[in-house]
């Protein structure tokens, strides 16, 4: 191997600081949610302790977290699932040319770059003037899709893009129904994928604020409930609620990353050349 | 999803039997494509559609009543805070954005270029993309404890020596502002920005240093050049996001800075939707407006 230039150590040292500049802040409250009873918002640590984790599962304490972290793991869920589904259909349907595909896909990327306040707004004045009720699982779930979706069909663009048809043309040529070559060769080779779609689906609407919050009504979802703390609160306990998320968070990443990866080591297993209808 | 439709090479060689029962391409794509069609249209379409109708309502201290009246638009133009207002969104969206575009374009450098192995380059790609899935609420909380009165930032100047008092501009101020932008949307410029470096042809930048370039020309006039699209996906993702935001800027200028969606927000607050919405309307026409010049030079369907 030739030896690296010096330009390398430069960018080396440069991409060091970029990366202790993302994950030094959650660090710093990682290590300060451990602050001692008497301890406050900045350094020093006054002692060590897990008083303010132990603060957060006295419900009254702090308000409605545990209820409002269920919303919003089934709300994430359900965007998920929906995203998923929805992305693929999507997908599929923009690889053929049909009437208004290009409006359609002007309206993506009107998704993509409207201010989320407008979403927010606008689905709120909606139900407020029908007379319904705005609620997490009706509202909230409609308006964090429009910021979920354009995600997962951009990944399903470039997906698509890639996509070897002679796979499909060789189930084809075999008898395979239109079905039955979506099934049992299209899903498969983008399943990986998938998993990706999947986790913005799931991780964009946990942690959704600006779309949330006209549309989630008498019931808040976590966002909300941690920044109605940060305006009335001011111990170290927001910074164990924020730890414990972000934990939850990592793992979540953690379990999807694991799952693509698993994925990739059966099929070179089975020798199974599943993975590679990619060009 | 009912039917995969054929290509009309492909149906030739599709049982003669089959081809009768299968819906029409059009037919299939349309279905396939109706849920999320659905989806845009009822909560993206309508309320955009509802915004525009109300920010000609009127209002009252505690009601908002249906009117066809320019109230709305007439008080947002005629008064001065909208201007500065304005003023300042464009100064934060255009900050953050040579900060965003020097740190990512960098960042992305380093990764396609002089990180050798595959694996490497996927494993520190991921570490730069993770905070994305994680909570920005929690993300800009985190820089409390560093550039507080008494925080990191202030104690570590002043054991220095480099400062007597502590700084007051860190934190609450335009500084705490566009550094938390940074600091959340940089990402949103190394994806895009690595995703086009990948896939330039590397014989092109041998070709470049063998025609005697130096490292400097062959960045400048070989891989920047290649690179802009991803520099404009990135840029339109910068750009939209700092212009419709309103929390970051509430909480990291601790409620002394103003853009326009605090200004939205803040009349959501007082209940005056209609207000609201006419500035959500000139906010929307602004950033699709800046959108629109964007996307005159890059074909974003090509480069996914």
């Amino acid at each position: 191997m030739e030896r690296r230039p010096r330009s390398f150590y430069i960018l080396a040292a440069f991409f060091a600081l970029f990366i202790l500049f993302l994950y030094g802040p959650t660090i710093t409250i990682a290590i300060l949610s451990f602050q001692g009873p008497q301890g406050g918002l900045t350094f020093p640590m006054q002692g060590t302790s897990l008083h303010w984790f132990r603060d957060l599962f006295q419900e009254q304490a702090v308000g409605d977290i545990w209820g409002s972290f269920r919303r919003s793991f089934v709300l994430g869920l359900m965007v998920m699932v929906t995203t998923v589904v929805v992305s693929v259909m999507g997908g599929l349907a923009f690889r053929k040319r049909f009437a208004g595909s290009a409006v359609l896909f002007y309206l993506i990327i009107t998704a993509l770059v409207i201010p989320s306040i407008l979403v927010s707004l606008g689905v709120g004045l909606i139900f407020g003037q029908a007379g319904l009720k705005v609620h997490w699982a009706s509202s909230g779930f409609g308006a964090q899709l429009t910021w979920t979706l354009p995600f997962g069909l951009l990944i399903m663009f470039a997906v698509f893009n890639r996509f070897d048809k002679s796979f499909e043309e060789a189930a084809r040529d075999q008898g395979a129904s239109a079905w039955q070559t979506i099934r049992h060769v299209v899903l498969p080779i983008i399943a990986p994928s998938l998993i990706g779609v999947a986790l913005f689906g799931f991780t964009l609407s946990y942690d959704e604020f600006a779309r949330t919050l006209l549309t989630a009504g008498s019931y808040n979802t976590l966002p909300l409930e941690i920044f109605g703390m940060t305006t009335n609160v001011t111990t170290p306990v927001i910074f164990a609620l924020g730890t414990l998320t972000t934990a939850f968070s990592l793992v979540v990443i953690g379990a999807f990353l694991l799952t693509v990866w698993l994925m990739g080591r059966r099929r070179a297993r089975q020798g199974s050349d599943a993975g590679k209808g990619m060009v | 999803m009912t039917a995969e439709t054929d290509t009309p090479t492909a149906s030739s060689a599709a049982p003669a039997a089959r081809v009768g029962r299968r819906l029409p391409a059009a037919m299939v794509a349309w279905l396939q494509a109706a849920p999320l069609a659905l989806v845009l249209g009822a909560f993206l379409v309508l309320p955009i559609i509802m915004i525009v109708i109300v920010s000609f309502w009127g209002a009252t201290e505690y009601s908002i009543y249906p009117a066809f009246q320019f109230d709305n638009y007439q008080f947002l133009f005629g008064s001065p805070v909208t201007y500065k207002v304005f003023f300042n969104t464009f100064k934060y969206a255009l900050i953050t954005w040579a900060a965003t575009l020097l740190i990512g374009f960098t960042v992305a450098y380093f990764l396609a270029f002089h990180v050798r192995s595959l694996t490497w380059q996927v494993a520190l790609f991921l570490l730069c993309t993770i905070p994305f899935w994680t909570s920005n609420i929690i993300r800009m909380i985190s820089w409390i404890p560093f550039l507080g009165r008494n925080g990191i930032a202030n104690s570590t100047l002043i054991s220095w020596g480099v400062i007597d008092e502590p700084l007051e501009w860190l934190l609450f101020s335009d500084f705490s502002v566009i550094l938390a932008f940074v600091h959340l949307y940089t990402l949103f410029m190394v994806v895009p920005i690595f995703n086009t470096m990948m896939r330039i042809d590397r014989s092109l930048i041998e070709a470049s240093y063998d025609a005697g370039a130096t490292g400097w020309q062959t960045l400048w006039h070989v891989i920047v050049p290649l690179t802009k699209p991803g520099i404009m996906i990135g840029t339109i993702f910068v750009i939209t996001l700092v212009m419709g935001d309103f929390i970051t800027v509430r909480f990291m200028s601790g409620s002394q800075s103003a853009n326009v969606g605090r200004l939205i927000s803040n009349d959501i607050g007082l209940l005056q939707y209609p207000s609201a919405a006419a500035t959500a309307v000139v906010l929307l026409i602004t950033v699709l407006l800046v959108i629109g010049i964007l996307l005159r030079f890059v074909n974003i369907r090509k480069e996914l």
